[in-house]
């Protein structure tokens, strides 16, 4: 059952985990900078949040009774959906990373989280707003 | 929460970097050692970055996959004074490149910095999230 409390804050939620998530495949791709043959991964953001805002309305994921059965789609979903990136440079070792790009994406991503942070906390105060009759 | 990861992939990499600082910094002691305990001369050793898997699959931190020794020429420097001089009057010295071990030097100190500020960032985005509903 969702409430109308969970549907107003369900799209900063999935924002915010999608953020999360992109925010740790960019940083370990600053980290793997001088790693050889290291792929660069990134979400494509909105795709992958239509995805997730789609999959949390119709929750009807599958129950698993056994071990042997396959895992439905979980959070990890986010991750699994990374695709790599295409090098403007691409380096003799084999490596994707452009350090430059890979920190601007990483400042951006970081904003954006924030600006969804901002919002969600606003979208609460309305709505403790609402509650106290003030 | 894949935002802790973060925290998980900076701290392999700037582990990882500076295990790579120290072997620099061995290196460039050792750039004039015409001998050790084996009675050889010091021979270069450079580190093997690889992946390392931190949680799910996607985001990787960084690991010192092992430490090799260089196998380039070693240097044969005309010394005949010197007690370790052959018959012809050389020595045989370390194949220390001095200047490829400084932008080394240089290299993994940015690459440190880089996940410091990586964490940082994360953390104030953190720090903020946990203010959500004040």
């Amino acid at each position: 059952m969702t409430s109308k409390l969970d549907n107003a804050l369900n799209f900063h939620q999935t924002a915010l985990n999608v953020r999360a998530a992109r925010q740790e495949l960019l940083s370990s791709n600053i980290a793997n900078g001088d790693t050889p043959n290291y792929k660069a991964r990134d979400i494509d953001f909105s795709s992958v949040l239509s995805d997730a805002l789609s999959s949390n309305t119709n929750k009807a994921g599958l129950t698993t009774t056994s071990p042997m059965h396959l895992a439905s789609k979980s959070e990890n979903s986010i991750v699994s959906q990374a695709l790599y990136r295409v090098p403007q440079q691409p380096s003799a070792d084999g490596n994707t990373v452009e350090m430059d790009a890979e920190r601007a994406k990483f400042a951006d991503n970081s904003i954006k989280y924030d600006a969804s942070l901002t919002f969600i906390s606003g979208q609460i105060r309305n709505l403790m707003t609402a509650i106290q009759e003030r | 929460m894949s935002l802790f990861n973060v925290f998980n992939i900076a701290s392999s990499s700037m582990a990882a970097q500076s295990q790579r600082l120290n072997v620099v910094a061995s290196n460039l002691a050792n750039a004039d050692s015409a001998t050790s305990s084996t009675g050889e001369p010091y021979r270069s050793r450079q580190v093997v970055f690889s992946t390392l898997q931190v949680a799910d699959k996607g985001a990787s931190g960084v690991k010192v996959a092992g430490v090799v020794h260089d196998a380039s020429p070693m240097k044969r420097v005309y010394e005949p004074k010197h007690p370790m001089a052959d018959a012809d009057g050389y020595i045989t010295m370390p194949n220390v490149n001095v200047v490829d071990e400084m932008v080394n030097m240089m290299s993994a100190s940015r690459s440190y910095q880089n996940s410091v500020d990586m964490m940082n960032t994360t953390k104030t985005l953190l720090q903020k999230a946990l203010t959500i509903g004040r």
